[in-house]
């Protein structure tokens, strides 16, 4: 099936594909990504937090049933298959994009499958800070608004930071896989040409630049984690 | 004034209620250093919780000069915290913030002014002798340091009250040393009340002017400091006073008459006392059993001394040792000791 992959009219061929389709290609991979994060974190960050304030013994306490409905609700979105999840909010990417084909109408559905995983990030994230710092914080005559604002926020930045770059990369791969049913982008790439017209080495082509960017989030992801965290001792 | 009355706390487990305090009456009065001290589980973390409301007391009352905390709303509460501030055993400074920072969060969360809170912060950090750590974070400082920006933190809000919970405890005998001098320094000069929760007999010593002892979750005896420590009568209280005596009775050769001397700030001098009775009085006293801590110059704990001879030798060694301001002689039977 590779065999004839590296013969020199493939790769001339390949080479004109990568020099006119992929710029367009990675940029849209690119701001899908990070737009669909963007509205994952608005979605999912105010939720991670509600999932650990609004415990029994949090400083937001919130009605028993309504925190069970948000983890029920969170762990449903979180079972379906993307791929699935991506057929059934069609309607939601129409009502709000107008149309389910392109990179604009992926972001939705990415953005919906991401915000439920940010929300458990954001809730382990939380709930590594010291108990003690909060009771410190009421001790000083803090309101819980405060203490979520002020200390449980900024205490967990550079493990917020970690988390949204793990993140970025799943969102990152599920971009690709929105390539099947309209999305654009080195995924839409890589189907089109790899897999309905055996084009392989453009397929391997999209795999590579997908490695590198994933590879670039991650790093910076890391050394911004690292260089804000004011635990080290230097 | 802080008036605990009738304090009691229950928390409910899954199949039981476990009392933590019951029925605790205490009054610390304005610029006292208040010692509350227990072993672990005695309820000390609670009780001292509960002067602040971050644990609310299943029953009775806390009067803060005369208010009733348990009657605050939240808004109210928030703002009488700000006069009953609390440092902790783990310091729990914010970690991302810097020392400066760190101090000023109080005023901060008061929506205080951001320059005048910076201004009172720099003071601050001069009091706790710190002046050069603004703009340094919590984890490049040693455990001592932290504390002193924790103490510099909880008085940024210029409060009536410092509560203390084992502030002392995750620090080496020499920082808990300076810890305690900078609160009691704090206390005289600011006359800030301290309420001092440990469960080290030295800091008590060291420090507070009255303690409680707490056991069970009860109070089991309180009072002057010189006088709980010199003469407890609670089993609580002599465990702690005593704590190698119930392991170990030492035993006294027969023929020997016991002595129990305390010191209490008993100021040290050249000569040794024991030695110098021998030398003055002819007594060779046997010591039994020592548990002394000199603590700048004075000497606090307890002796146990056999002295050999008859009614006359132990009156007069009596007699002797009782020469030396603060110190307190009893003569013990052997079998006291043994029951306990």
């Amino acid at each position: 099936m590779f065999t004839d992959m590296f013969a020199p009219e493939k790769l001339t061929e390949a080479w004109e594909i990568f020099k006119t389709e992929f710029p367009l290609a990675l940029w849209e991979t690119f701001y899908a990504t990070l737009l669909a994060t963007l509205f994952a974190v608005i979605l999912g960050l105010p939720l991670g937090i509600l999932l650990v304030a609004g415990e029994k013994d949090g400083v937001l306490p919130l009605p028993a049933w309504l925190l069970k409905t948000l983890n029920v609700i969170i762990n449903l979105l979180r079972s379906v298959p993307f791929l699935i999840l991506m057929i059934l909010v069609i309607p939601i990417t129409r009502a709000l994009v107008g149309t389910t084909i392109g990179t604009m109408a992926s972001v939705v559905p990415l953005s919906i499958a991401a915000f439920p995983f940010i929300a458990r990030l954001v809730e382990s994230s939380l709930r590594e800070i010291n108990p003690n710092i909060i009771e410190a914080a009421q001790s000083m005559g803090a309101s819980p608004l405060q203490i979520i604002l002020k200390v449980m926020i900024p205490e967990s930045v550079p493990s917020l930071i970690s988390n949204f770059t793990i993140a970025i990369t799943t969102i990152l791969g599920y971009t690709a896989m929105s390539g099947i049913i309209g999305g654009g982008g080195l995924g839409k790439i890589a189907i089109n040409y790899g897999y309905y017209r055996y084009k392989y080495l453009v397929m391997f082509l999209a795999v590579i630049v997908l490695i590198l960017l994933v590879q670039g989030f991650q790093s910076l992801g890391t050394m911004a984690a690292t260089k804000l965290d004011k635990r080290s001792r230097h | 004034m802080i008036e605990l009355r009738n304090l009691s706390k229950s928390f409910k487990t899954a199949d039981r209620t476990v009392d933590a305090l019951k029925d605790i009456n205490l009054t610390i009065n304005d610029g006292d250093i208040y010692g509350i001290i227990g072993m672990s589980g005695a309820g000390k973390s609670t009780l001292v919780r509960c002067i602040n409301m971050l644990e609310v007391p299943t029953e009775g009352q806390v009067l803060i000069d005369g208010v009733d905390m348990g009657a605050l709303n939240t808004k109210q509460l928030r703002e009488m915290r700000r006069g009953v501030t609390m440092i902790f055993q783990g310091f729990n400074l914010l970690m991302q913030r810097n020392c400066l920072d760190n101090i000023m969060f109080p005023l901060e969360l008061a929506h205080a002014d951001k320059e005048t809170a910076k201004k009172r912060a720099l003071e601050l950090l001069d009091i706790v002798g710190l002046p050069d750590k603004a703009k340094a974070y919590p984890a490049q400082l040693s455990g001592g340091q932290q504390q002193r920006i924790a103490i510099a933190r909880a008085l940024a809000t210029e409060p009536k009250v410092l509560l203390c919970d084992e502030a002392t405890s995750a620090l080496d005998p020499k920082t808990t040393h300076q810890i305690l001098e900078l609160i009691r320094d704090i206390n005289r000069r600011l006359g800030i009340t301290v309420i001092v929760i440990t469960h080290q007999m030295s800091v008590v010593e060291e420090i507070c002017n009255r303690v409680a002892i707490l056991d069970g979750g009860t109070v089991a005896e309180e009072g002057d400091v010189a006088e709980v420590f010199s003469a407890p009568r609670s089993d609580a209280a002599k465990r702690l006073v005593y704590p190698d005596l119930a392991e170990s009775a030492p035993t006294s050769r027969a023929g020997e008459r016991t002595l129990r001397v305390v010191f209490n700030g008993t100021k040290t001098t050249a000569s040794p006392l024991i030695t110098q009775m021998a030398i003055d009085e002819k007594i060779a006293a046997n010591i039994l059993y020592a548990s002394t801590r000199t603590i700048g110059e004075s000497v606090y704990g307890n002796m146990l001394l056999g002295i050999p001879g008859d009614d006359e030798t132990v009156a007069r060694a009596v007699k002797y040792l009782t020469q030396r301001p603060n110190v307190l002689v009893t003569e013990t039977r052997q079998n006291d000791e043994k029951g306990e």
